[in-house]
């Protein structure tokens, strides 16, 4: 079926589809439809959920970790501030290994206060142990939103996933988005039966204390999850795919990148507006190439040193800063492009911060800049 | 429920709490009365630092630890959680100590008691974050000594009253709320009794003598408990079907001599000339 959506109406259908048992969640622009759309699924007998309405998203995101200990399939959605505020909550998800999957609407963070969307509040995230993935469209929102409960219901990776979305360009702008049947995604998503939970016939500690001796180890399993989650975000995308007839490159999704000599690398919805200047710098004669990074963590190196490797220049256009230094993903990419025997020039760009709209002349201008680079003025 | 007709069996052993340990009294007489079909709800606390070290599990029942702002609102998650994989049956019960209870812990436990979820939340009350070394709570009585508020040249201790959490408590017309102390087993049993029947949410605050961080011999826990309750530093109440019973103290005791056996009171006694 064939309707229009915004991604958070996506998202909110692919809760509904995903059969997920507990939802807790706490209002905030610009996520809150996605909220308010799973209430109103509940309350038209559409999905058979527990909404537990909280007080905060510390505790909306405390309350689905009880219930995912419990041996629930759960759901939370925020943005910005609340993803903030849930901070000290995200590690103890990711270290207890519950497979929460949330979606999150970007926004910049305060001060100045603002609603409109960035990537500061996810980026700054990064280091929580959840597996990050970007989403371009309403579609890709409630694909990826279906395709990280697998993900983080593997379990070998058993880590709870965030699904980005921009704000507002995405969450609050509908597109024609096909809506899978639930015969098809109930085989694509078989129910979470988790090895341990709850039980007071196995009596078991959750996020006990830990003692020098073995706490890295238990954090060395983290990295080993997120290592096994690059081929299992690859394959269930691939699986995914082969299902509905839509694939999303997996880790990273790579654009015209054949013979570039300039590649611009993005994340989110301003993909879409890159495609367009790429095609037309294209059609000019200029070689140059698109490489949209779809999941920030695990970060995606190989993909990067192979799509990359062969580029003059690279620009890489952040909706984030790390204060201090430059644009989280500038960093990254230049980290990954480390050690090759021939390796690009790499620019850092950082625009549309707090919903600064990024027009096609802008990207062409980056583009333009990444051209005039070129090998002998390195 | 007669203390004689208490369940044998442990729920709490091979803790490491220290010997006079009020709060893993309370606990341990907390659980012979909700018995196995149980799971503990707790946060970074003495009673996590005691119980649940890796590789140790004190409890027989399972124990979910949170952040310490977060134990009732992981409460409503496992009762959801539990509710939604018919296992309801599942008793949950929160503990927090009066830090994470009337500080830090009092936003989310509004949240679940409003949301009228059933569950226990038992706040251990020793008086002040004893875990990291005795700083004041919310919780803390006027003019106690502690790490945060010392004793010296124009301090006299803790300056603000206790606060009055079994009252914000009642004040979200839950079905059950009571204040108890382990010096008074049998009413602490039958309010745990009380508790478990109650139907959506029930909240009991027990008075836990601390010997370190109140500065008294290990073997005066339980008389310190009950002498509390004597000389009116504590009371015994109960709010059920919006009502409130208080016990009424038969042998009220002077407050000089609940202080006289504390180092956190002892300045009190010596700025009145011991005539307190």
């Amino acid at each position: 079926m064939r309707d229009y959506r915004n991604a958070n109406e996506a998202v909110a259908l692919a809760v509904r589809l995903a059969r997920v048992e507990v939802v807790a969640a706490y209002p905030i622009t610009p996520q809150t439809a996605i909220v308010e759309e799973i209430a109103g699924q509940i309350a038209r007998g559409e999905l058979d959920a527990e909404y537990i309405r909280v007080e905060s998203e510390h505790s909306a995101l405390a309350a689905c970790y009880g219930a995912a200990v419990a041996g629930a399939r759960v759901f939370t959605a925020t943005s910005s501030q609340g993803l903030a505020y849930m901070y000290e909550m995200l590690h103890y998800a990711s270290g207890s290994r519950v497979p929460v999957v949330m979606a999150v609407v970007n926004r910049g963070l305060a001060a100045p206060w603002t609603i409109w969307t960035d990537h500061q509040d996810s980026v700054s995230c990064r280091d929580t142990g959840w597996i990050q993935l970007y989403v371009e469209t309403a579609q890709e929102a409630l694909d990826t939103a279906l395709q990280a409960y697998r993900i983080a219901e593997h379990g070998e990776v058993l880590t709870p996933v965030m699904v980005c979305l921009d704000g507002f360009v995405l969450s609050h702008t509908e597109e024609v988005v096909e809506i899978p049947r639930q015969e098809e995604v109930d085989s694509f998503l078989p129910p979470y039966r988790p090895a341990y939970y709850v039980d007071p016939e196995r009596p078991a500690v959750f996020a006990p204390g830990m003692g020098p001796d073995l706490y890295p180890s238990y954090k060395r399993s983290q990295q080993l999850a997120m290592e096994k989650a690059r081929e299992v975000i690859k394959a269930v995308d691939e699986e995914f795919g082969a299902l509905f007839g839509r694939r999303y490159g997996g880790l990273a999704e790579p654009y015209r990148c054949e013979g570039a000599k300039a590649v611009l690398v993005t994340l989110g919805s301003v993909t879409s507006t890159a495609r367009e200047v790429v095609d037309r710098l294209r059609q000019q004669g200029h070689a140059v190439g698109l490489l949209r990074l779809r999941a920030l963590r695990p970060f995606p190196a190989q993909e990067i040193r192979e799509i990359l490797g062969g580029a003059e220049v690279v620009a890489v256009l952040d909706r984030n800063c790390s204060f201090g230094l430059e644009g989280a993903v500038c960093t990254e990419v230049k980290a990954a492009l480390y050690g090759l025997a021939r390796q690009p020039q790499v620019l850092g760009f950082i625009r549309g911060l707090g919903g600064q709209d990024i027009s096609q002349a802008d990207i062409e201008e980056i583009f333009q800049h990444a051209l005039s680079f070129s090998p002998g003025r390195r | 429920m007669r203390i004689e007709e208490l369940r044998e069996e442990e729920f709490v052993c091979g803790s490491f709490a220290c010997a006079g340990c009020g709060a893993i009294l309370a606990v341990r007489l907390a659980l012979k009365v909700l018995g196995p079909e149980t799971v503990v709800v707790t946060t970074p606390s003495c009673l996590l630092g005691v119980t649940t070290f890796y590789p140790q599990l004190a409890f027989k029942v399972p124990c979910v630890n949170v952040p310490f702002p977060a134990t009732a609102a992981a409460v409503s998650g496992l009762v959801a959680g539990l509710r939604r994989k018919g296992r309801e049956n599942v008793r949950v019960l929160g503990i927090a100590g009066d830090g994470g209870t009337v500080d830090i812990g009092l936003q989310a436990l509004s949240g679940a008691l409003e949301r009228g979820d059933r569950f226990i939340f038992l706040c251990y009350d020793n008086e002040a974050y004893m875990n990291t070394g005795g700083q004041r709570s919310g919780s803390t009585p006027l003019g106690a000594s502690t790490a945060t508020t010392p004793v010296g040249r124009g301090a006299k201790g803790e300056d603000r009253p206790k606060k009055d959490m079994l009252r914000i408590v009642a004040a979200h017309n839950i079905p059950y709320a009571a204040s108890a102390s382990i010096g008074y087993p049998a009413d602490y049993i039958r309010k745990l009794e009380k508790a478990v029947k109650a139907g959506g949410p029930a909240y009991i605050q027990v008075l836990t003598p601390c010997p370190p961080g109140w500065g008294y011999r290990s073997d005066l826990t339980v008389h310190l408990a009950r002498l509390a309750v004597q000389a009116g530093q504590w009371a015994l109440a109960e709010y059920e079907e919006g009502a409130w019973r208080v016990k009424e103290v038969s042998n009220p005791r002077p407050v000089r001599e609940y202080w006289a056996l504390q180092k956190r009171f002892a300045h009190l006694l010596q700025e009145s000339g011991g005539e307190g």
